[in-house]
């Protein structure tokens, strides 16, 4: 599925858009850092928190729960948060 | 026919400079008058510590992070032209969702980083921001929590919660690893006090006698939670000598004494000895510089009146010496975090300072003069130096 990058993590992907695949969102952040190594830690941490300055959504919704079930057709968007000045 | 100038055979000194908004890396000719500035390296990055190895003079390890993303450390061995993540950052175990359980830590960032023993190669120590302490040993490719203290209940309670450490978060510092005994480190807790493994971390020493609570405040000096060091140095020319500059007064240790020595207190009253950076001299286990904040009143942390000095003592702290030749008379408000002063191994010693306007300071001759190097960086985090 697609998944939108922010261009915080465009280093990792060099395109604002990636594709990758899973069952649930927390396949889906597997998958991804699969393909750009490291990716993931960056959004997730190691208790598998979404990070506090990163939001994700899925068609539109916002979503802090990594068991999510996706859908081939599910729009995944991760956002840097509007935080800071 | 003119005469060939002679080529100086002195090795060169490398700045590196670790800031709120990314890295640079500042090269000195033989003379250590001329600096060309490379970088800025990872824009945007809060980098905590930038430090090269000095057991292959070769790999160089960034502790990194970002508004936004959670921290990693990159790794160059060239110098900085070319960068790789690490594939395994500092990160605590993973706690099981059990409701009502003790929860799980995140590493906010990578605070401080030390190569450790010479007879160790590739092996690294990081302490990280909430307060754990890591080990790589494949020179910063992969880290995994190191030794007991990260889930030990007796030292989480010692490093206490957000609210007990700096501003932004409490830190493991100070990684300091025995030239002698590769299994012989000590570290310092921002809070939680200061502590030594015989053993490679196995079991760890409290090492507080001596060392005085913050303005008193009826607390009791035995607990590790109420003390503060900010920065330890061993003296490479006698390792059974340790300075600290703590939260609240400068010490001085000389194993195998356990009892720290409060040397601050003959500094200038009205300069008093609160401070974050120390430097030891390469040679000389008698001579130590500090860089003196103002602890007065709610704590400004700037320079005392506005008037920046650094300052020295050459008898193991029973006399200072104020050294502030070049540096502003007056308001000059600087604040010198405890990595942001260092010096190198030449003959005479470089100092080198940044404070958190931006400003990289040195001097050639041991502090009797002082230069500025550069100005309108980011707020500086972390300065060190090495030889090439």
């Amino acid at each position: 599925m697609k998944v939108l990058i922010p261009s915080a993590l465009r280093s990792y992907t060099e395109s604002s858009q990636a594709e990758a695949s899973g069952a649930n969102l927390a396949e889906l952040l597997l998958d991804l850092d699969r393909q750009y190594a490291g990716i993931r830690f960056r959004m997730i941490d190691e208790q598998d928190n979404v990070r506090r300055h990163i939001r994700i959504f899925i068609n539109g919704e916002q979503v802090d729960n990594l068991k999510q079930p996706l859908r081939a057709s599910d729009d995944v968007t991760i956002v840097q948060a509007l935080s800071g000045g | 026919m003119p005469a060939k100038a002679k080529k100086s055979t002195a090795k060169r000194a490398v700045i590196l400079v670790a800031t709120r908004k990314g890295a640079w890396v500042f090269h000195g000719d033989a003379s250590r008058r001329k600096w060309r500035v490379d970088g800025p390296h990872f824009l945007g990055h809060t980098i905590s510590h930038l430090v090269l190895d000095p057991r292959d003079n070769r790999t160089l390890l960034a502790a990194a992070k970002t508004g936004h993303l959670g921290p990693t450390v990159f790794r160059s061995t060239d110098m900085g032209k070319t960068w790789k993540e690490s594939t395994q950052p500092p990160a605590f175990a993973k706690v099981p969702d059990v409701p009502g359980g003790q929860k799980g830590r995140s590493v906010d960032h990578t605070f401080w980083l030390t190569p450790a023993h010479a007879n160790e190669p590739n092996v690294w120590y990081a302490g990280t921001s909430p307060q754990g302490l890591f080990r790589s040993a494949d020179g910063g490719v992969t880290w995994a929590p190191f030794s007991i203290i990260n889930d030990d209940p007796q030292y989480r309670e010692w490093m206490g919660t957000v609210q007990d450490g700096t501003p932004d978060g409490p830190k493991l510092h100070s990684i300091i690893v025995d030239p002698r005994d590769a299994k012989h480190l000590y570290i310092g807790m921002s809070g939680g006090g200061v502590h030594e493994t015989h053993d490679g971390g196995a079991s760890w020493k409290v090492l507080i006698d001596g060392m005085e609570v913050v303005q008193g405040y009826g607390l009791d000096p035995k607990l590790p939670t109420c003390h503060d060091p900010h920065c330890l140095r061993m003296c490479p020319s006698n390792p059974d000598r340790i300075y600290q500059q703590n939260h609240c007064g400068i010490y001085r240790i000389d194993r195998p004494s356990d009892t720290w020595l409060r040397i601050g207190k003959s500094m200038p009253k009205k300069v008093g000895d609160v401070g974050f950076p120390l430097v030891v001299h390469p040679r000389d286990d008698n001579t130590a510089w500090v860089f003196p904040m103002d602890g007065s009143g709610v704590w400004p942390r700037t320079s005392p009146d506005g008037k920046p000095a650094v300052y020295v003592t050459k008898n193991a702290g029973k006399t200072w010496q104020r050294q502030d030749a070049g540096m502003p008379k007056s308001q000059g408000w600087w604040t010198v975090k405890r990595q942001c002063m260092t010096g190198d191994t030449r003959d005479p010693v470089g100092l080198y300072f940044g404070t958190t306007s931006g400003e990289l300071w040195m001097s050639r001759d041991e502090g009797l003069k002082w230069a500025c190097i550069a100005r309108n960086l980011p707020e500086i985090y972390a300065v060190e130096t090495a030889l090439m």
